[in-house]
């Protein structure tokens, strides 16, 4: 709609968007602020870009309008250029004497000298006016928000327009000038669509696609009537008289006052609905009405402004055809242009892995330039965004990584809550100017009457038409609500005051009405609504969260709806919805997703995460005390009976009971004060959550790596959850044992051939039985390996998860033979800073005495939670995938370690000398660092990672704990290790809950 | 073929179905038209093959499931009053009939029937129970590959803790019922949709 001004601007939109998101307003060159700043009349009081404009600008060289292109333009000299000079000469001298880049150093006329404070007031004017305008906004949230009484009665958008009303006052008083206003342009550039982008990309899609022919209804034809009965009425009224005869408008003009006025306003909705919370349905047909409109409000808007400005009398039938058409283009065309742009944004974030740190850029930009695309070929810009963000969600959520998500997540709230405040509150100043306006009772009155009752009697019309169709009909009282819910807003007022006087001459009258229209539905019903919903018990939306059985439900519903249409030979919706997700799913996503995103991605699993996620942090919630208390009230468990000592070693061994497994060993080797003594050392080193680090001495623009407090914080959780499962295990693990036993069967006997060293008590319980044996780490490598011959590739993942990963992986490394032969791995750890008192410990250098949980505690990367849990599961993983193994090769496997040990470091392309087992480490560390399966990962994060990874990987098995790796490669086919990969990669922390239950 | 299905069943038979089913005349004739072209056999009686012909079912992961809730216990051949009283679980549920014979047994569409029928996809061994290990079939056929065992396990786990009330791990009937009439509102209504608009 405002094809040609946008078509200009469009080269530096994207200067601007860059400019703003990448640099924040900090960096970013004045020129390009105030171009944005000058459309609501902020800027324009002088022009600091002159001195500055920068080489982009130059470039560009468009758009003679706006205030910077000329002085970039023209020679400085004629700075006083017309455009410019509503600037105050002294600004401008004061521009050229203080600051003055290269471009016009030589109007330097007069050479001061130096200067040790400079009041440099223009040169960041117009940035500092926008700052302080949303800081005012904001402010003004916090304020309302202080009192929870004024905004559970009143919604903020009525006390953001009061507030505009009261600072446009203000300001005229002050300065009897109205400059800042709502300015159209400003308004569909910039402040429109973070709320739509917000808006269609937080859009549930299953819920928005279900009631999609209930959307479109409302959308087209309920607009369609609303505008034309609204425009007809009115114009009726005026037939009759009923109207000030100075208000000159034909049947045209009410029509084309009609389309703007008619149309339901998404931002309006969304600030009042938000804060109703009326029930999912409702809410979704009134808002999807709102956002679907807007082809319709569009073409119709165009249609008769075209007429309009033709004059109605050469309107040729033709001319209606082509409204027509242009319905058609403008609505699927802004679709498409959504779609296309959905499609390359998904595309390139499958590609962003390296750089992640941009990824959230992307997702704002592509939907951006969406928008800015519709609007340039005058489609439905609005269509084009919200398509766009609903179509993209699912493969750029799937791609991109967990702290993009979550950026992406909280700076389109942030954006779309500010956009939507500076609306409202520059609605209520705009209102203040009347100098735009013209009052007349007859045209305001009727049009308020006219759009209140066409509104409902279209609702109800439809209404009785849709519940036909409709499965779960909608009743009266969601029309009641759907009529009151038809707000008005800032879209209307914009349109209005993009009217060209000239050509529409009663401009002033409709801006008035328009105003008070916006004002009534927003102010007034607003204000209503609520009560309204409460007194006629509208359902509400009850915000449960999602459960596995209603995931489950759900999809089996939905599977069997499907499979009952297909018998039934019925091709419906089910049917159609079951073939595209049998066509995303087999292309789509496969094209779209990285390949590690869709090989697990399952709503299921990602449901069942989210759930454990909610639980962990409720449980931290609840306090970290809980972890101290039941890890010394041990859950009952069998085995504890079978063990009188109380020593802290057995305490201990308790504790740690998914590592410390040797329990024997633990009672062998030298006993006595220097074990205990170690044992508390390692108990504490592992345990005791580290101190928090003052500063971050790493620093990278380009990356974040996961910060100390970060790590903190997730081995909290994770160590809280452990203490969950002990206790949840303790209650409920009677029952999975029978139901797992084939499983345990299979594991048990691998277990039997696996230790020699007997440490398996057959009174031991069996959740104990996940615990290692030799396959993992076997696996692992060669996986590693086979990451290495596809590397590239995907493999991705968050930089904390990363971290998991490895984690897992050197505790396999480590735990393994520890495990089985009771090998202490501590002297190879080489924690990131030694503690002295390890130096000095006695068991130091000496491995064969040490129990493997405290070897394993001592790692510094991994809480013990975590590798539990990892652990764990990687092991009962393994254990169905991997084959059984003769007791021969198993006793080879441990008594030939030099084979193995070559086994892992050829794939890594790293000779590496037969390992003396103990001291060999900081070579290694580079070399082994890299084997991991991050070995694609590129360089840059692997050296940000090293430090806290290598420690790991230095951690190598044993002597003994070797084995013959050569056979196990052959024995797993290359999906069972892929996917134990995924899993090791995405679902390792709360793998454990699973493997416990066992 | 309409033409000839529709004159094949006789009236008196049409009208029982009605009785029985809730299905309307027109609905009636359409699904006895699409009975007869799926029984390859043409002996007035469906196998599972001739369901198991239908291209899309093949694909679908409960699919299976669903041709055996088409079948009585025991049998493998359904009859069109089968065939139809199976599908009668899925037409919208009606309250006004509901509300006016409250002795009579519940409708085959009643909400509580349509969910049975869908406990029962669940409940393989028909004890009336769905246990872990039925629960991790079905999550099987529905997740597909990409998640391991263990995996689906913990889910299973996770998915009976959260519905099983009285603590013996096993989702009994009630429990499903409850599961669905709190998360499930939107969905216990749903399977119905499907035979909405099929008096086309």
């Amino acid at each position: 709609m405002h094809s040609s001004v946008l078509f200009r601007v469009l080269v530096f939109v994207t200067s601007t968007l860059l400019a703003l998101r990448a640099a924040g307003f900090a960096g970013s060159d004045a020129s390009v602020i105030s171009e944005i700043l000058e459309p609501v009349g902020i800027a324009v009081a002088s022009s600091p870009p002159q001195s500055s404009a920068p080489p982009l600008h130059r470039q560009s060289g468009i758009d003679p309008g706006k205030i910077a292109s000329p002085a970039a333009r023209v020679p400085v000299e004629d700075i006083a250029d017309p455009v410019v000079s509503s600037t105050s000469p002294a600004g401008n001298r004061h521009l050229v004497s203080s600051t003055s880049p290269a471009g016009n150093r030589h109007l330097e006329t007069e050479p001061v000298s130096f200067e040790i404070v400079k009041w440099n007031w223009e040169h960041a004017q117009g940035p500092f006016l926008i700052a302080v305008w949303i800081m005012v906004a904001s402010l003004a949230k916090i304020l309302f928000h202080l009192s929870s009484k004024v905004t559970t009665v009143v919604p903020e958008s009525c006390l953001l327009i009061l507030l505009g009303l009261g600072l446009g006052g203000i300001v005229l008083a002050a300065t009897n000038r109205t400059d800042y206003q709502l300015d159209p342009k400003m308004f569909f550039l910039f402040l429109l669509p973070p709320i739509v982008l917000d808006s269609g990309y937080f859009m549930p899609s299953r819920l928005f696609f279900d009631n999609i022919g209930t959307i479109l209804m409302y959308a087209v034809v309920g607009t369609l009537w609303n505008s034309s009965a609204t425009g007809l009425a009115l114009w009726g009224i005026k037939q009759a008289g009923l109207m000030d005869k100075k208000v000159d408008a034909g049947l045209m003009d009410f029509l084309l006052f009609g389309s703007l006025i008619s149309a339901v306003d998404p931002v309006a909705v969304l600030a009042v609905f938000e804060e109703v919370h009326v029930n999912e349905t409702l809410f979704i047909i009134v808002f999807g009405e709102s956002l679907l409109n807007d082809a319709v409000t569009v073409v119709l808007y165009k249609v008769f402004n075209t007429f309009v400005e033709m004059g109605s009398d050469k309107v040729r039938a033709v001319d209606y055809v082509k409204g027509v058409a242009s319905f058609f283009v403008v609505s699927l065309g802004g679709t498409v242009v959504g779609l296309v742009f959905a499609f390359i944004l998904a595309l390139t974030t499958r590609f962003t892995k390296r750089a992640r740190i941009i990824e959230p850029l992307f997702v704002f930009l592509l939907v951006y330039l969406s928008y800015l695309t519709a609007e340039i070929a005058s489609l439905s810009s609005i269509l084009a965004m919200t398509f766009c963000g609903l179509c993209c969600k699912k493969y750029v959520e799937a791609n991109i990584s967990q702290k993009s998500r979550t950026t992406v997540k909280y700076t389109m709230k942030t954006m779309a809550s500010i956009a939507e405040t500076i609306i409202f509150m520059f609605l209520g100043i705009s209102a203040v100017d009347t100098s735009k306006w013209t009052w007349d009772s007859g045209l305001v009155l009727f049009t308020l009457v006219f759009v209140f009752v066409f509104r409902a009697v279209g609702v109800i019309l439809q209404t009785w038409v849709l519940n036909r169709f409709r499965l779960c009909p909608l009743d009266w009282i969601d029309q009641v609500m759907m009529s009151y819910g038809g707000l008005r807003g800032a879209v209307a007022f914009a349109l209005v005051i993009l009217l060209d006087k000239s050509k529409v001459k009663a401009k002033d009258y409709f801006v008035a009405t328009t105003i008070t229209v916006v004002f009534f539905t927003v102010m007034f019903q607003g204000l209503t609504i609520k009560p309204l919903v409460k007194w006629l018990k509208v359902k509400r939306s009850n915000q449960h969260k999602p459960t596995l059985n209603e995931e489950l439900h759900e999809r089996a519903f939905d599977h069997i709806l499907a499979a009952v249409e297909d018998i039934a030979g019925h091709h419906g919706y089910h049917h159609w919805r079951d073939k595209w997700e049998h066509f995303d799913k087999k292309y789509l996503s496969q094209l779209l997703m990285r390949k590690s995103a869709y090989r697990i991605k399952d709503e299921i699993w990602d449901v069942y995460q989210k759930l454990n996620i909610r639980d962990a942090m409720s449980f931290v919630d609840q306090g970290g005390h809980v972890l101290s208390s039941a890890k010394l009230s041990l859950p009952s468990l069998p085995s504890r009976t079978s063990f009188s000592e109380t020593s802290v070693t057995n305490l201990l061994r308790e504790n740690g009971s998914g590592v410390c497994l040797d329990l024997q060993v633990i009672d062998t080797v030298r006993s006595g004060k220097d074990k205990e003594d170690t044992v508390m050392h390692h108990v504490l080193a592992g345990n005791l959550y580290k101190p928090r680090k003052r500063y971050q001495a790493n620093y990278s623009r380009h990356f974040i790596s996961a910060d100390e407090q970060e790590w903190q914080d997730r081995e909290v959780i994770q160590r809280n959850m452990r203490c969950r499962l002990e206790s949840f295990r303790s209650t409920k693990h009677s029952v999975y044992q029978n139901k797992g036993k084939s499983r345990h069967k299979k594991s048990q006997k691998k277990h039997r051939s696996n230790d020699v060293n007997g440490e398996v008590p057959n009174g031991k319980p069996k959740r104990n039985i996940s615990w290692q044996d030799t396959v993992p780490v076997v696996m692992t490598v060669d996986s590693e390996e086979e990451e290495e011959e596809n590397s590239e590739a995907e493999k991705e993942e968050d930089e904390g998860i990363t971290f998991v990963a490895r984690a897992a992986d050197e505790v396999l490394l480590e735990g393994k033979p520890s495990r089985i032969l009771g090998v202490c791995q501590s002297p190879f750890l080489l924690p990131p800073s030694p503690t002295c008192a390890e130096k000095e410990l006695p068991w130091k250098g000496d491995q064969g005495d040490l129990p493997a949980c405290v070897s394993s505690e001592t790692t510094k990367i991994v809480p013990i939670d975590l590798q539990q849990a990892w652990n764990q599961s990687i092991s009962s993983l393994e254990s169905l995938p991997s084959p059984q193994v003769s007791e021969a090769q198993k006793l080879q496997r441990r008594t030939v370690p030099p084979a193995r040990l070559e086994e892992r470091g050829a794939p890594a392309a790293l000779a590496r000398p037969p390992l003396d087992p103990c001291f060999q480490f900081p070579e290694r560390a580079a070399a082994t660092g890299r084997s991991s399966e991050e070995d694609s990962e590129e360089c840059i994060q692997q050296q940000e990672l090293r430090p806290l990874m290598s420690p790991g990987k230095q951690t190598r098995p044993g002597p003994s704990a070797v084995s013959a790796g050569a056979r196990w490669p052959v024995q797993f086919n290359r999906a069972a290790r892929v996917s134990l990969l995924k899993n090791l990669v995405t679902a390792s922390p709360y793998k454990g809950s699973g493997q416990t239950d066992l | 073929m309409g033409s000839r299905a529709s004159t094949l069943l006789r009236d008196e038979e049409i009208e029982e179905i009605k009785k029985e089913t809730g299905f309307s005349h027109s609905q009636i004739t359409r699904l006895y038209s699409r009975f007869t072209s799926l029984d390859k056999g043409e002996n007035g009686t469906l196998c599972r093959e001739d369901f198991q012909r239908i291209p899309e079912l093949a694909i679908n992961p409960l699919g299976d499931r669903i041709i055996n809730a088409f079948f009585p216990e025991g049998e493998d051949q359904v009859n069109f009053r089968g065939f139809m009283r199976t599908l009668a679980h899925f037409r919208p549920i009606d309250d006004h009939e509901k509300n006016k014979d409250p002795n009579v047994s519940e409708p085959l569409n009643s909400r509580n029937n349509k969910l049975l029928f869908a406990f029962r996809l669940y409940d393989l061994d028909k004890d009336d129970k769905i246990s872990r290990d039925e629960l991790l079939q079905v999550l099987r056929m529905m997740v597909g590959v990409n998640i391991s065992d263990d995996q689906l396990g913990s889910i299973a786990d996770r998915t009976i803790q959260e519905a099983d009330q009285d603590g013996d791990s096993f989702i009994s009937f009630t429990e499903f019922i409850k599961t669905a009439n709190t998360s499930l509102e939107p969905w216990a209504r749903l399977p119905g949709t499907t035979l909405h608009h099929c008096h086309c």
